[in-house]
């Protein structure tokens, strides 16, 4: 779009120092030497190379796509080239790494860099020069980060049919390897034994693997189903939708008792998220009100069951799971409201943080001494019963899987009436100007309280029925970053939207129970996926279409959905 | 008279106001009472008194350094920077090392105010890399998008620089060594205050000065101010509005460098990855107190915040019967937050921005 050009030097120069400070990023904070105990493809290939290779990657698609009006021969040498420079950091990191961690811990010397930089250790020179010394490692590296920036330019090179079926060989391969535990669970012992071995694949596996992606990649099996969809007769599509509906919602009733009991527990947090997510959506997503602080409901709802049924001392009320229910709901409608109400006057930023500021508020106050003969202080409440279903004990995460899913549907129904009505109206009108809202005749303060109770409503839900789920609840789960990872939710998934809620909470929250290996980083990514999806995609991933057309307003004027823009493309 | 205001009142009576009377009623009865009680049974001496408020101060003048970072960025940008905490934390996070290498080495007892100089270069310098960082890849790009959006990034930005620098340093609790040079007290009205609380006010009392004068009486701060009123208008006239943004951000960055090392000074535990969230948000509390977008209000609430921290937990609530009022301590500077939100959104000098622009 510049109207000078940028010399070609420059761009091979740039992108291949993008891509090598991500590469030593990933060194530096330890993801590469951590992930690389997870072996993903025989014993050479580790998630800690993956998250290496990322860097490297990178770089050739920068530079491939910058180049992309040039010959084919000129941007796959650019990238090449770029890709040499990215093992330039990587080179510099190892040789501090020899000064100021290795030479010193030999001498016994009092500075040593490694006290500072936790990572900077022996095992990861190793991993970078694959273990060959120094002599032929360096040169490895950078021939591998050369030929790796080339596999990064040949995504956004060749054809279409290529291109699809070069991602989808090495997407399948990858999640295959990284979800080694899930496949086996899902699909016994057999198939893994002939996939996997030790959780890695096993290298014939994997190219296997490789070539059906590949091929059904290659030729694009997934035919588009949207343009189908349209060229079935509306009679038949209502049809087609109640069957689908009800394939659903059978896939929806089995599923627990085919993935076994440790996804079913992943399952039943996802499916909890999406509740929360639901009763944020509404403050956020159509009222446009950020509330920072969701968690204070999900704890009201928590404590709420857990002092009304818990059979331990502090037990009030003695009721079980079901008769409890209805009172957390209530409560957290209350407790909307008195939250709601001093900051009714108050706007965009000032909201968020005063509401950060509840949550915290509530916590503090949960942990205290003050309170503790009433709710625990930090011993919390212990011995909450789980719910039975006519003498039923629903004490496996299946049983109460079925409890949640319920809840969702509530939430979600809830959701998609209120949209629709008046008030849902009013909470959009809200959202894009409280003014003009205000001005045709729409009461602010009754609409903004609405919101605030609904969505505490299904906050608290949540939280008692994960109360009832955990049997003891402990104040410190309360903290903040239930409120932050039920906001990445809805934005990662899209504000508004119920669909996005759900793939939002099967992304941020089904992916890390996955994979365990990632709690470490589970926080940084949350932060990282926050920052990259408002820069690229605001919308997020599943937009409702009024809030899509409203963030790209005036970016184009003719609005065709743009799908997946890629990073840095507008500019 | 009496009638005629009453029924002015209820001429335009509305629930919500009415709510908020009582909430402010409600609010001051429950101070009132809580200091009553504790004058009354003269629970602390005077001289105990003292020692809380300067304790206060120093704590304030930490806030206030960190809230100039806050009331200098919203002034341009209108948008509060929520991962200032954070930027707190990277210098301060950053120099532990340099300064724990130092005692070791004995360079600190040799020469203490040198090795201080070096450590404040050091946290400064790292501050101000990590807050241009952040306007660079988080905020220049999304300069005209919607209200929200740079906020969740600016979210984004806090967590994904809170968990950088853990896996960088290590989740490890560190501290800073203890300098003999600044240890002792002085006698203030009867009560012993430690040297470094007085050292530590007094810089940031310099710092504050040097700020005021770069922003009221040089060029570029007057650039500062043109553009805080209008960058359309500023543009036209000249300013480069990139380099201006620029500028405060790394001000802002530079000051909340120096703010780590003070605090590390007289409170030199619990540096460690999450450090920088909660005097984060206090210091914003401290410049909405103050009128935010207002560098003397940012001070003043800084310190204010301080004090009000140190001592109204023992002024109000032991007043009030609850026990272990310090543990409360966090959840009053929030508490206050929302009061003075319902109070005077506008702060001690700040124009009514929490109702109209934002």
């Amino acid at each position: 779009m510049d109207e000078k050009r940028t010399p070609t030097w420059q761009i091979i120069l740039r992108s291949g120092l993008l891509g090598g400070v991500i590469a030593t990023y990933m060194c530096v904070i330890g993801i590469v030497e951590t992930f690389s105990e997870r072996l993903l493809i025989g014993s050479f290939f580790s998630l800690g190379e993956v998250m290496l290779v990322f860097g490297m990657v990178i770089t050739g698609v920068l530079a491939a796509r910058e180049l992309k009006g040039k010959k084919n021969y000129v941007s796959l040498g650019g990238s090449l080239l770029s890709g040499l420079i990215t093992s330039l950091p990587l080179i510099i990191l190892i040789i501090i790494t020899l000064l100021f961690v290795l030479r010193p811990a030999v001498q016994g010397a009092a500075f040593n860099l490694r006290d500072m930089f936790v990572n900077l250790s022996p095992e990861l020179v190793e991993i970078l020069t694959f273990g060959q010394g120094l002599f032929p490692g360096i040169p490895l590296l950078i021939l591998f980060s050369a030929l790796m920036a080339a596999l990064g330019a040949t995504f956004v090179l060749p054809s279409r049919r290529w291109r699809m079926g070069l991602i989808s060989g090495i997407a399948w391969t990858l999640v295959i390897g990284i979800f080694s535990d899930t496949v086996q669970q899902i699909f016994g012992r057999d198939i893994a034994s002939f996939l996997f071995l030790n959780k890695a694949l096993t290298p014939q596996a994997a190219v296997i693997v490789f070539v059906i992606a590949f091929v059904v990649g290659f030729f694009s099996v997934h035919t588009r189903v949207q343009s189908r969809w349209q060229t079935i007769p509306p009679s038949q599509q209502s049809r087609a939708r109640v069957i689908l509906l009800l394939v659903a919602l059978g896939f929806l009733l089995v599923i627990p008792w085919v993935i076994g009991l440790f996804l079913s527990q992943a399952l039943f947090m996802v499916v909890l998220f999406v509740v929360i997510g639901l009763g944020l959506n509404i403050v956020v997503g159509y009222a446009g009100l950020l509330d920072l602080g969701y968690v204070a409901f999900f704890a009201f709802g928590a404590y709420t069951m857990g002092i009304l049924t818990t059979t331990g001392a502090l037990g009030r009320g003695g009721l079980n799971f079901w008769t409890a229910i209805p009172f957390c709901i209530l409560l957290g409608v209350v407790w909307g409201l008195i939250l709601g109400f001093p900051v009714l006057r108050l706007r965009g930023d000032y909201l968020a943080i005063v509401t950060l500021g509840f949550g915290e508020i509530i916590r503090i106050l949960a942990l205290s001494d003050w309170l503790a003969p009433f709710e625990g202080g930090a011993q919390g409440v212990l011995h909450i019963p789980y719910p039975s279903f006519f003498g039923f004990t629903m004490n496996s995460p299946q049983s109460m899987y079925y409890v949640v899913v319920a809840g969702a549907f509530l939430a979600a129904f809830v959701t998609i009436r209120l949209r629709e009505s008046r008030l849902g109206r009013q909470w959009m009108a809200m959202r894009e100007d409280e003014d003009v809202a205000e001005a045709m005749g729409i009461n602010l303060v009754q609409t903004k309280l609405m919101a605030f109770a609904i969505g505490a409503s299904f906050g608290a839900l949540a939280g008692g029925v994960w109360a009832a789920r955990l049997g003891n609840i402990f104040p410190h789960s309360f903290n903040l970053l239930i409120s932050i990872l039920a906001l990445a939710v809805i934005i990662i998934g899209g504000m508004g939207s119920i669909p996005g809620v759900i793939i939002g909470a099967f992304v941020l929250v089904g992916l890390p129970e996955l994979l365990r290996e990632f709690t470490e980083y589970r926080l940084l990514m949350y932060g990282i996926l926050l920052i990259v999806m408002m820069l690229v995609r605001p919308e997020g991933l599943l937009p409702e279409a009024t809030r899509r057309r409203e963030l790209h307003a005036g970016e184009e004027e003719n609005i065709e959905p743009v799908p997946q823009t890629p990073i840095g493309s507008d500019r | 008279m009496l009638k005629r205001s009453l029924d002015r009142y209820l001429e335009r009576f509305s629930w919500v106001t009415f709510f908020l009377d009582v909430f402010r009623i409600a609010a001051i009865i429950i101070i009132v009472l809580g200091v009553y009680n504790t004058v009354i049974e003269a629970r602390y001496t005077s001289a105990q008194w003292v020692t809380l408020i300067f304790a206060g101060l120093a704590q304030g003048s930490i806030y206030a350094l960190i809230a100039l970072g806050y009331t200098l960025v919203y002034g341009i940008l209108l948008m509060i920077n929520f991962a200032h905490g954070e930027v707190y934390m990277a210098g301060a996070f950053t120099a532990v090392f340099l300064a724990n290498y130092q005692a070791n080495s004995g360079f600190l007892a040799r020469s203490p105010f040198l090795a201080i100089l070096s450590w404040l270069a050091l946290a400064t310098l790292v501050s101000t890399g990590i807050a241009l960082l952040l306007e660079r890849v988080a905020y220049r790009p999304l300069r005209n998008a919607p209200r929200l959006v740079p906020l969740i990034t600016a979210i984004g930005a806090s967590f994904a620089l809170q968990y950088t620098f853990r896996g960088m340093y290590g989740t490890e609790f560190r501290s800073y060594p203890t300098v003999p040079a600044l240890q002792g007290t002085v006698s203030v009205f009867g009560s012993q205050v430690p040297i470094v609380q007085l050292i530590v006010i007094f810089a940031a009392i310099v710092l504050m000065v040097i700020l005021y004068f770069y922003v009221e009486r040089t060029k570029r701060g007057t650039a500062m101010r043109s553009v805080s009123e209008d960058h359309d208008v500023s543009r036209l006239m000249g300013i480069d509005i990139n380099k201006i943004i620029v500028t405060t951000f790394a001000l802002g960055g530079a000051l909340a460098g120096a703010a780590g090392i003070f605090n590390g000074l007289f409170r030199p535990q619990g540096v460690f990855f999450f450090m920088g969230f909660f005097p984060g948000l206090k210091a914003f509390t401290a410049a909405v107190l103050g009128g935010i977008g207002n560098v003397r209000g940012a001070f003043i609430g800084g310190l204010l915040l301080g004090v009000i921290e140190s001592v109204f937990p023992n002024l109000i609530l032991e007043g009030l019967g609850i026990p272990a009022a310090n543990q409360l301590r966090d959840a009053f500077g929030f508490t206050m937050l929302v009061i003075i939100l319902i109070f005077r959104p506008q702060g001690i000098f700040g124009e009514r921005l929490a109702e109209k622009k934002a």
